[in-house]
């Protein structure tokens, strides 16, 4: 009688072939020479609950990124009425989501509202309106617009980020958008997650301000001073003590040039006083905006802003030219690069909160793996033992079944690129458990089989036969709670549900498939009279 | 070998006191669930937001030492557990006045600055803002409805509608049972206990179904017994392997539980309550419900 072995056996053989094909780079290291080609190199993904690392969620705070915008607008507008020769009271941004243009008479309201509409045809022009003399002239962004400008902030925070975690060094790092307004950021195995997160997470908007000398910054209070002007605190940490120095100074609100027209920065030592600088280089039209500030200045102070904190404000002595300028200050050489980092990956379009912060340490992700090992060889050696004695030899080819179950799992897992998590192993173990139920409730149908009287071969067939139903009401059951928790959990539990599915769909074929044909195999060779069961 | 032979237990008579027992343990289940939607259960803070720590020192510490240390600097409310096993402390703080991303840091200054012969080094750190726990707490109640209609809706389909609600209300009581267990011994409830509550509501399905397989079968054989005869019958028939697919599984589960470590101590403890619950719910519970159902006056014959 032939029942098909010759495929069966095949297809049981190549996938045990297959599994230990992608599962040679995670047990043979290294990886013996010849193995090269379209043999798999991948080791099975840990998750970083299991090799250590930091998990961040960041939310881009999107609506400064509007306001920034808005920023830029009145700016521009103020650049260009200037040119224009056309006069004006005040430009500003009002709101959230509104620049408000303050004129003098109707006659030059209407030069300007033809102005802004051709200069801004995305933005929304209210209705003018009179107050106190004056024309009120008021520039929207919809609701749309809005959304627009916070997306590009999103994605390009996504980008910088990259281009930061990029020149940090840290190897097979995950950074991507989730939902809306959220970056989410894996930096496996990182040493020093602190400096990490400072990294990725300032803002690093750079910007050179010129310090308003008629005012003295000691005594000056936000409301004493000029309406152009603001004051900004320089910290100064000395290198022996570690104490830190505030110095306040009032510098023009306005930046005269900004970190986007950097080309480069470059972190060099200072042969004097062996003190770290960074070198930073301007593009052509940083380079003569400088040439032009410093020339109109000498003899003032310039400001080095990044994120409202000075940096340092030397003397402007003479006019540079050739674009390039330095920032010193007094950071160690780790700062000096981390800001070298920052500058040439560019700002952040708008700041980010760290709303989740999960690090895991390379320790406690060691022991993890080692006693889910300990916990799944326990599980095992419980599970044959019982087996064993409760259904003898066929109790055996159940444990067979679910030897195959794990490798199988373990093979597809590292096939498909799958993260392994702790709740992943957990996962494993609960199947050792559950691989074998299956065979349970066939090995109870042949027994009940036996006692009516059938013989062997006809047990195992009405058998695997009549428990075939109950058992895929079952798994059905469990994989429903395995897609959704798939669909909904993050992670870890992401981990545990792939673990669970892909090993429950296997249980299917080797408890049905896979132990039907040890029976078959023996059946077919040898006169049973009874059963080991 | 056999564990359980021939048995005729009459398990649809033991329905008053099985009744009773699910009754009390699933309203304290309830009072639970309560509990946590009020945000007053022993909640982890991925779901309340917060900081949580895991310290190794060099040298034992003790949760007074610590605490006092910080109550000095200023950092109250904090919930701390000791791990004997290599001098560990574990640090929660679910509300705080500092500012997200900033808490850890200033706690494991503070620890360094008032324990500076016994250095540490910080085996994980988690620090999760309020919005994403909010988010976190609707999502998993949408993954728990939904698991729960499509487990509802695969056993309408599989079986008739009586057999669907008395698979469900096993489940809801195993469920439920998870959740009363949890809040009686003021267990943690975070995101691994709802993975492992939804794990095992798929899983306690297993025996329910084989239970309830056997009972359609005999239903066909036999028309002539009484309904409560053919439940118990076929209850008896299959509890050797109601019991044997659950002890493997318990095997495996408890293995897990003794030696998997801290990080899954709970999770495989809740699912080692839901393989026993989820054995006795698929005999006592689901079965009497159908079984009062059947022979309810005024039904005619399913």
């Amino acid at each position: 009688m032939t029942k098909g072995f010759t495929w069966r056996i095949s297809l049981i053989v190549a996938f045990l072939f297959i599994s230990f094909l992608y599962l040679t780079p995670t047990l043979v290291s290294p990886l013996p020479s010849w193995w090269k080609g379209f043999l798999p190199k991948d080791k099975i993904h840990l998750g970083l609950d299991l090799q250590g690392g930091t998990h961040l969620v960041m939310e881009v705070e999107t609506q400064k990124a509007v306001e920034g915008s808005l920023d830029l607008i009145s700016t521009d507008l103020e650049d260009t009425l200037n040119a224009q020769n056309i006069r004006f009271k005040r430009v500003a941004k009002v709101g959230g989501d509104r620049v408000q243009l303050v004129l003098y008479d109707r006659g030059s309201a209407d030069n300007v509202q033809k102005l802004v509409k051709k200069k801004y045809p995305d933005l929304e022009l209210l209705p003018l309106f009179d107050e106190g003399g004056f024309v009120n002239m008021q520039l929207r962004i919809n609701e749309k617009e809005a959304q627009v400008r916070k997306d590009k902030a999103v994605q390009q925070a996504l980008e910088t980020i990259r281009n930061r975690i990029d020149q940090f060094g840290v190897s097979e790092p995950i950074i991507q958008r989730e939902g809306i307004s959220h970056i989410v950021v894996q930096l496996p195995g990182i040493k020093d997650p602190k400096r990490a997160i400072e990294l990725i997470g300032k803002t690093a908007r750079l910007e050179f301000k010129l310090v308003d000398e008629n005012v003295n910054a000691v005594t000056a209070t936000p409301s004493s001073i000029p309406e152009d002007d603001e004051i900004l605190v320089e910290k100064k940490t000395d290198p022996a003590t570690g104490a830190v120095s505030e110095t306040p100074l009032v510098v023009k609100r306005k930046a005269m040039i900004t970190g986007d027209l950097l080309t480069d920065a470059q972190v060099r030592i200072d042969s004097q006083y062996n003190q770290p600088y960074v070198a930073i280089e301007f593009n052509s039209t940083g380079a003569r905006l400088f040439d032009q500030v410093t020339a109109a200045n000498v003899g003032k102070r310039f400001a080095i802003v990044l994120d409202n904190n000075i940096y340092s404000a030397p003397v402007i002595r003479e006019r540079i030219s050739g674009g390039s300028a330095q920032i010193s200050g007094s950071f160690t050489e780790k700062e000096a690069s981390d800001l070298g980092i920052v500058l040439r990956a560019g700002s952040l379009p708008a700041p980010v909160k760290i709303i989740q912060n999960v690090t895991v340490g390379p320790s406690l992700g060691q022991d993890s793996i080692n006693k889910g090992l300990i916990a799944g060889l326990i599980g095992v050696a419980l599970v044959v033992v019982f087996m064993t004695i409760y259904y003898k030899l066929s109790g055996l080819v159940a444990n067979f079944g679910m030897v195959l179950n794990i490798i199988f799992l373990m093979g597809s897992l590292s096939a498909l690129g799958a993260t392994l998590t702790l709740p992943g192993i957990a996962a494993i173990v609960l199947l050792i458990g559950m691989s074998v139920d299956s065979n349970v409730l066939i090995f109870e149908r042949i027994r009940e089989e036996l006692r009516l009287g059938k013989t062997p071969m006809a047990s195992i067939d009405a058998g695997y036969d009549k428990a075939f139903l109950t058992i895929m009401d079952s798994h059905v059951t469990t994989l429903i709670t395995a897609a959704v928790l798939f669909q909904f959990g993050t992670g870890p539990v992401k981990g545990f549900a792939v673990s669970l599915s892909l090993g429950i769909i296997i249980n299917l074929f080797t408890s049905l498939l896979a132990t039907r044909v040890v029976f078959d195999l023996f059946l077919d060779r040898v006169r049973v009279k009874r059963l080991s069961i | 070998m056999e564990l359980i032979s021939k048995t005729k237990i009459d398990f649809i008579g033991m329905r008053k006191i099985s009744f009773a027992v699910s009754a009390i343990i699933s309203i304290i289940g309830i009072i639970g669930i309560i509990q946590i939607a009020r945000g007053a259960a022993n909640m982890g803070i991925d779901f309340s937001g917060g900081t949580a720590m895991q310290l190794k020192f060099t040298a034992p510490i003790t949760t007074e030492e610590a605490r006092r240390s910080l109550a000095k600097n200023g950092v109250k409310d904090v919930d701390m557990q000791e791990i004997k096993e290599g001098n560990k402390l574990l640090i929660k703080m679910r509300k705080t006045t500092l500012a997200t991303g900033k808490v850890a840091d200033s706690v494991q200054d503070i620890l360094k600055k008032e324990f500076p012969a016994n250095p540490y080094t910080v085996e994980s750190s988690t620090e999760i803002g309020p919005s994403i726990g909010d988010k976190l707490r609707k999502d998993t109640l949408i993954a728990v409805a939904i698991s729960m209609l499509g487990i509802i809706l695969y056993i309408a389909w599989r079986f008739d509608f009586k057999f669907g609600v008395g698979a469900v209300v096993a489940t809801m009581h195993d469920v439920l049972a998870i959740f009363a267990v949890f809040f009686v011994l003021d267990k943690e409830v975070n995101l691994l206990l709802i993975t492992a509550v939804l794990t095992i509501a798929g899983y306690s399905l297993t025996d329910t179904v084989v239970v309830f397989d056997r009972i359609r079968e005999n239903l066909h054989k036999n028309m002539k017994e009484s309904m409560p005869t053919v439940f118990n019958k076929s209850i008896n028939e299959v509890l050797s392997r109601t019991i044997i697919t659950s002890l493997t599984t318990f095997l495996a589960a408890t293995s897990l539980f003794l030696f998997g470590g801290d990080v899954i101590h709970d999770f495989a403890f809740a699912l080692v309550v839901g393989v026993v619950v989820g054995t006795y719910s698929s005999i006592f519970v689901a079965s009497p419900i159908v079984a009062l159902w059947e022979k309810a006056p005024g039904q005619i014959k399913a």
